[in-house]
């Protein structure tokens, strides 16, 4: 593939095509002063940025100060050679969804969410499941095609996985909004694993959904399909519709 | 107090009635003149009447409460008596003690008097009773005589009473501070710290406190409100937060007492008494001098799954804690507008207030205790926004003088644009100083993508200061047109709150939740967690806290 992908290199835009300005805010552990503001270029110099312009330094508590500094960075990326799985999705309206799939499948399909482990947030799984959806893109509750079941917040992995076995689910959501110390990683990590106990792995659809979720890491994960933020309910019952009837070919 | 020593008599101190008489010196809650807004939305004798059916709605769930008991009280009742400790594997004693009894089904005399019994026969402090009464057969021990039962009541009312003493004594230290260094003006600034480990979050506190905090939250644990046990004591691990143990409270707090001190200016601290262990969090802060407590009493059931007759006898006796010890409760309605459209369930959150008032009420908390919650969480693709945030939490403060309020800032529309995010918070800001919140919890740029870093508190406070400073007597400046955007919207939810408590004062609060009336969320009477813990009162129940807690101590 590669091979066949021109060399495209781009840098950060920031007033002129290839200035390489970036902006950046951080803060160091010292008090503020002439010394602390050189610390603070000094940092942007090794991280390769040039020109950086420090452009506020203010006192952010008695020992630790809080800096706002412009660079330019002398790196480049080319842009051609970036290979990054995205997930493809057909995409129908909602009632066009609903009798595409009275018409292709023929049933309604099962779907079963929840936001496992110990994370206590429901709002991403509710947003995609509840009914009342999330800005103004109505949740899988409300597609008379799906038959969603939101467990809710702090299930455990076998629950889920065990509720959708014995509903003989089409496809699992799990939801992972905490991510402090990787706690979602190794949760999601423990769930295909016992999803492939269960002999569910590679039947029922597994998707991977949150905040600090992408495609890519969900594949790395074990996933059959990642939704990060933005993520809409309109796209993953279009993503279930299609791989289901995909499926069943 | 040390549990492994003997139970020290009473100094005959008579401290019981002093915090909660006189209540400490007057933090938050500044009393906004609301005569610029007064009356041009709902007229007293409306506001009179929802207080009405608040007041009729809890009173089959307070006649439910006085007759139960739930395992967590009686480990709270255990904890008085300096029973801080844990076994082998970290069990903590009390439930080692408690889980026996309940297993022996003796409980339901209560845990006071089976101290109270073992100390009796012989026990020399409240860890051998402990140890005693592990070891003995409790199902095959003869009832004690008239006399003796007498006397087991007399000792522990006593004992009681001395241990009561030291926990007033130790609240009266931490009002004597803050009237000492003073408190700043409302809206007092409300932020969270989340490492983990107890001793950054101390790094983090001060720094906060440095950049003009007045309050830290420490978050829990998540998952924390599941566990039917407090955790025991220092921890440096946490996810999304770090647990709440009497240890990490005095850590917190007294690095706070000492920040205060330096600064000049009392900082608050804050922990949660929810989920399975309310009134054991309540008692443990209290004794390590908190000064607030996140305590609500549906939200456990709503948000996460606790049973409900569970919860709403905990939260009884946790209120009861809170009102003796002068501690400011923060209720949490924001989470309805969360789960539910903000904009649809606005009334939701006014009808909650008024029953969490008459349950905070009836526990004996004062209107300066009352933080009662609300949020700015309209979804600002809407038209209007800011007109409608600020009917809406004007209506809240008209109904609810003279209580602090506590103002949450937007998070379920928070996006990881930050620049974005911080203007977004600044409107809440705008909100919280035009109604006198009394307790205003700052929103943070990174809301929607991790715990806040030290960057975050910063640019919140440094941007809340400016609100504060810029928009200070705005309130007095004007007065809202009677048929306005902002009056119609208070008006307009106000109306809504009335229809939904008179349904549920008809229904019945606990099938009214079953209902999802509230939150968007359904629960029934028996489900969820922390039912087993719930057991009926015997005719021989004894509980001297509560005899204190409820003022009905009989004079030794």
């Amino acid at each position: 593939m590669s091979e066949t992908k021109a060399k495209q290199i781009i840098r950060p835009y920031g007033d002129r095509m290839d200035d390489g300005i970036v902006q950046t805010a951080f803060v160091l552990p010292v008090p503020p002063s002439e010394k602390a503001k050189e610390a603070a270029r000094l940092f942007m110099k090794k991280m390769g940025f040039v020109d950086a312009k420090v452009a506020t330094m203010e006192r952010a508590a008695e020992n630790y100060s809080f800096f706002v500094v412009y660079g330019r960075s002398s790196h480049s990326i080319d842009y051609g050679e970036i290979d990054v799985p995205e997930v493809i999705i057909k995409k129908m309206g909602r009632v066009q969804l609903n009798e595409w799939i009275g018409k292709t499948i023929g049933r309604r399909l099962v779907v079963l969410g929840a936001c496992t482990g110990t994370d206590s947030h429901t709002v991403g799984i509710d947003a995609i499941m509840n009914m009342k959806g999330f800005d103004g893109d109505f949740g899988l509750e409300r597609y008379p095609m799906f038959d969603a079941r939101n467990l809710g917040a702090q299930v455990p992995n076998e629950e889920l996985i065990a509720k959708a076995k014995a509903a003989n689910a089409d496809a699992i959501l799990v939801s992972q909004i905490v991510t402090q110390r990787d706690v979602h990683l190794d949760n999601s990590r423990d769930f295909i694993q016992k999803a492939k106990d269960a002999g569910i792995y590679g039947k029922t659809i597994l998707l991977l959904g949150g905040p600090r979720i992408d495609h890519k890491l969900a594949l790395e994960l074990g996933f059959e399909a990642g939704f990060g933020p933005g993520s809409k309910a309109s796209d993953v019952a279009n993503y279930i519709a299609h791989a289901v009837a995909e499926k069943a070919k | 107090m040390s549990a492994g020593q003997p139970l020290s008599a009473s100094k005959g101190r008579q401290a019981a009635d002093r915090i909660c008489e006189k209540g400490p010196p007057r933090t938050p809650g500044a009393r906004l003149s609301v005569e610029s807004m007064a009356n041009l939305f709902v007229e007293d004798s409306q506001v009179a009447q929802a207080r009405e059916l608040a007041s009729r709605i809890t009173e089959p769930v307070l006649g439910f409460i006085s007759q139960h008991t739930t395992v967590s009280i009686e480990r709270t009742v255990l904890r008085l008596y300096g029973l801080s400790g844990a076994g082998p594997r970290g069990v903590p004693l009390v439930n080692t003690l408690v889980d026996r009894l309940h297993a022996a089904g003796v409980l339901d005399r209560g845990a006071a008097w089976w101290l109270g019994r073992a100390l009796r026969m012989g026990a020399n402090s409240p860890l051998d009773a402990v140890e005693k009464l592990i070891a003995l057969p409790l199902e095959r021990l003869d009832p004690p005589t008239a006399e003796e039962d007498g006397a087991i009541r007399e000792l522990m009312r006593k004992e009681t009473r001395a241990a009561v003493d030291e926990l007033l004594r130790r609240c009266e230290q931490r009002d004597a501070l803050k009237k000492e260094l003073g408190t700043a003006k409302a809206p007092l600034r409300y932020v969270i710290v989340a490492t983990g480990n107890i001793f950054d979050d101390v790094e983090q506190a001060k720094a906060a406190a440095q950049a003009g905090a007045d309050i830290i939250a420490v978050i829990r644990s998540t998952a924390q409100s599941l566990l039917d046990y407090v955790p025991h004591g220092a921890t440096t691990e946490g996810y999304g937060g770090t647990y709440a143990t009497q240890e990490n409270f005095r850590i917190m707090r007294e690095a706070l007492d000492e920040e205060s001190k330096r600064l000049g200016r009392y900082i608050h601290l804050t922990n949660y008494s929810s989920g399975l262990c309310m009134s054991e969090i309540a008692f443990a802060a209290a004794w390590e001098r908190l000064d607030m407590l996140l305590n609500d009493a549906m939200y456990g059931i709503l948000f996460r799954d606790i049973n409900m007759q569970r919860t709403f006898i905990d939260q009884y006796f946790s209120r009861r804690i809170c009102a003796l010890t002068g501690i400011i409760i923060n209720t949490g309605e924001d989470n309805y507008v969360t789960t539910a459209d903000a904009f649809d369930a606005a009334y939701t959150v006014v009808a909650s207030e008024f029953i969490n008032e008459a349950f905070g009420k009836r526990a004996g908390l004062k209107d300066w205790q009352l933080g009662i919650g609300l949020a700015y969480e309209l979804d600002p693709a809407l038209p209007q926004t800011f007109l409608l945030e600020l009917g809406q939490a004007m209506l809240v403060r008209r109904c609810f003088p003279d209580a602090p309020l506590k103002y949450m800032p937007p998070t379920k529309h928070k996006s990881g644009d930050i620049f974005w995010s911080h203007a977004y918070d600044l409107m809440a800001d705008i909100v919280a100083k035009w109604t006198g919140q009394g307790i205003h919890l700052l929103g943070m740029m990174t809301e929607a993508m991790h715990t806040p870093l030290m960057m975050d508190r910063y640019v919140a406070l440094k941007g809340a200061g400016y609100v504060y400073r810029a928009f200070d007597g705005i309130a007095d400046e004007f007065v809202l047109k009677p048929d306005g955007v902002i009056a119609g919207r208070a008006r307009k939810v106000f109306g809504e709150a009335m229809e939904l408590l008179e349904e549920v004062e008809k229904t019945g609060l606990m099938p009214a939740i079953g209902k999802a009336r509230f939150g968007d969320i359904a629960r029934t009477e028996t489900g969820g967690k922390g039912l087993e813990g719930v057991l009926g009162k015997g005719e021989h129940y004894f509980n001297p806290f509560l005899e204190i807690l409820e003022g009905r101590s009989p004079k030794a």
